[in-house]
């Protein structure tokens, strides 16, 4: 599941090159320009990737490895 | 003269917020610097997105919306929303891992220890401040731009050489002085605590703002159709978009990967989890922002007054179009409100880099090279507070220069900071990168940059491409190629840090 949340991710990126509305001067609810519109469904469309991200592949291990050996905190120079 | 006394009461509650947010102040430098880790979802996720947003946000994304069009919005804000929340997730989160274990509290620290370089320090130190200078600016110009514009003829006896609006220098120095108040007494908690608030603030306001202008200028209907029917082009990508440069845009939001401020935003938070509803919401805040601010750029293009003549003058002062909406088609209470809203937006993220500089500074220079034990807490805090005075005071002088456009100057100081990105992604995935690649990717950004800023007339040039790419595209690979090429051919870092640094994922890959 976690390979398929990066793939998604992946797919996501390549998709917002949306070069078949380049030109497109059709207005969504007749004020918003599909351009726009397509866009914002894309940020939408992020979100959702993401929460994905956390609930499939959420990175424990990292939140262990800041839980753990406490003699190694304070080290930072 | 309303607008006025409403947003000089907007100050008063900052101020008021920095008292309070003194009353928590545990008097340590920890806490002053990154809040003692104490940071909850909510407060982490508006204080993070606070400080990314700002005048490149509002008033640079409506400007450029006004000349360039509605893909504007794709060239950042989608862009952002995808690649800000990617970076939150797999770099934030592990930055933040070895800030809790290891105790840092700046991005500096960690890539003296993550590279064995005391003089890699040295170096990242001045270049992280000389691009957070410009990113100030674009606050402060924005600011004084927006400010200028809704004021304008307010006070004619008073500012005569600014035709009565309230001139750039005194809207950053009111700013200036109010964040440094709230900031002083409250160190990243009080900035933390003062961007919860101006982000909700500044989000509510700008959504009125859409609502009161849209209706301003006969609805949203009327407006786009006045856009057709004069600037079709704006409707579309036809303007001045090409493929190439569309895409390669994706490379600028790379930037928050670097920025040295939010690398101390992601050390405020109590736990890891704490990062999971900034990952969510941030494109959708980001979406809230942009699209109302975009589509008003579009229709101030076209927009006209009851009296025909056009809301926005063709000639008009960078960085004014919001204010100019704003002050015309608002009453001057309503004006005031939305006014503060924009100030918040813009304030938010001031703040954060101030703090950030005298962290840096205070850390990174004089207890890494004098000693730490030299100093109290009481001393470090003082110490930050007296570099983050003489930051301001150089803003502040530069803000007095012939200004360029925020959105230019934002992207510029973007660039910079996304060349570097491939140093923090190598150190958290990449067990093979060693001291002198890392030194080779930043004088690689360094030379290609200069480069490139140059050819481009220092900025001057709005829509300068290289080879039909952002310079961005350029600057990354070059940074990219050297960080890969030098470590593969030096010696890989020793297996201590390694260990120290690389975290293994159970079954394998990181």
């Amino acid at each position: 599941m976690r390979i398929a949340v990066y793939i998604a991710a992946v797919l996501l990126a390549i998709l917002h090159q949306d070069f078949w509305l380049w030109d497109n001067d059709t207005l969504v609810f007749d004020f918003l320009p599909v351009g726009l519109a397509y866009h914002i469904g894309y940020s939408i469309a992020a979100a959702a990737v993401w929460a994905a991200a956390i609930k499939y592949a959420w990175p424990s291990h990292v939140e262990d490895f800041a839980e753990g050996d406490p003699k190694a905190e304070n080290s930072g120079s | 003269m309303t607008q006025v006394i409403i947003i000089v009461c907007y100050m008063g509650l900052l101020i008021g917020l920095g008292l309070i947010s003194r009353m928590s102040f545990r008097g340590t430098a920890k806490d002053y610097f990154v809040a003692s880790q104490s940071i909850g979802p909510f407060v982490l996720l508006m204080s993070v997105f606070g400080t990314t947003m700002t005048a490149f946000a509002l008033v640079g994304s409506t400007g450029e919306a006004y000349k360039a069009g509605i893909g504007v919005y794709g060239l950042l804000a989608s862009w952002s929303g995808l690649v800000h929340a990617a970076v939150f997730f797999l770099i934030g989160i592990k930055l933040w891992s070895y800030g809790s274990r290891y105790g840092y509290v700046t991005q500096i620290q960690f890539f003296r220890d993550r590279f064995e370089s005391s003089s890699l320090g040295l170096l990242l130190f001045p270049i992280l401040v000389a691009l957070v200078i410009p990113y100030l600016l674009t606050g402060l110009l924005g600011a004084g731009g927006f400010i200028k514009a809704i004021t304008a003829g307010s006070f004619p006896d008073l500012f005569t050489e600014t035709g009565g609006a309230i001139p750039n220098w005194l809207t950053s120095f009111v700013i200036c002085g109010v964040v440094l108040f709230y900031i002083f007494f409250g160190g990243l908690r009080g900035a933390a605590w003062a961007n919860t608030f101006q982000t909700i603030v500044f989000m509510i306001v700008g959504i009125i703002t859409f609502i009161v202008i849209s209706r301003g200028i006969g609805g949203p209907v009327a407006a786009t159709q006045a856009v057709m029917e004069k600037h079709p082009e704006l409707l579309t990508r036809e303007s001045e978009f090409t493929k190439l440069h569309f895409l390669t845009y994706g490379f600028v939001p790379l930037s928050v990967g670097m920025f040295p401020h939010l690398f101390q935003h992601w050390l405020t938070a109590k736990s890891a989890k704490t990062f999971r509803l900034t990952v969510v919401a941030h494109p959708i805040f980001i979406m809230i922002v942009w699209a109302p601010c975009v589509m008003i750029g579009v229709w101030a293009s076209s927009a006209l007054m009851p009296d025909g003549s056009l809301v926005v003058p063709i000639k008009h002062p960078p960085n004014s179009e919001l204010g100019i909406m704003i002050g015309k088609l608002t009453g001057p209470l309503l004006g005031g409100i939305l006014s503060a809203g924009v100030l918040a937006a813009i304030m938010s993220s001031l703040d954060s880099q101030f703090v950030c500089l005298g962290t840096m500074f205070t850390n990174d220079i004089v207890l890494h090279h004098f000693g730490k034990d030299r100093f109290s807490d009481r001393q470090q805090v003082m110490l930050a507070r007296g570099f983050i005075i003489a930051i301001v005071a150089i803003t502040f002088a530069l803000s007095l220069a012939e200004p360029r456009r925020v959105f230019t100057l934002g992207v510029w100081c973007f660039s910079g900071f996304a060349s570097l990105f491939p140093i923090v992604f190598a150190s958290v995935y990449w067990r093979r990168v060693t001291r002198m690649g890392a030194f080779a990717s930043i004088f690689a950004t360094i030379v290609v940059w200069l480069l490139l800023f140059a050819a481009s007339d220092y900025g001057k040039d709005r829509t300068f491409l290289f080879l039909g790419m952002m310079p961005v595209a350029t600057i990354f690979t070059a940074s990219a190629a050297a960080l890969i090429g030098v470590s593969l051919m030096t010696q890989p870092p020793s297996q201590a840090t390694i260990d120290k640094f690389i975290i293994p994922r159970p079954g394998g890959i990181y």
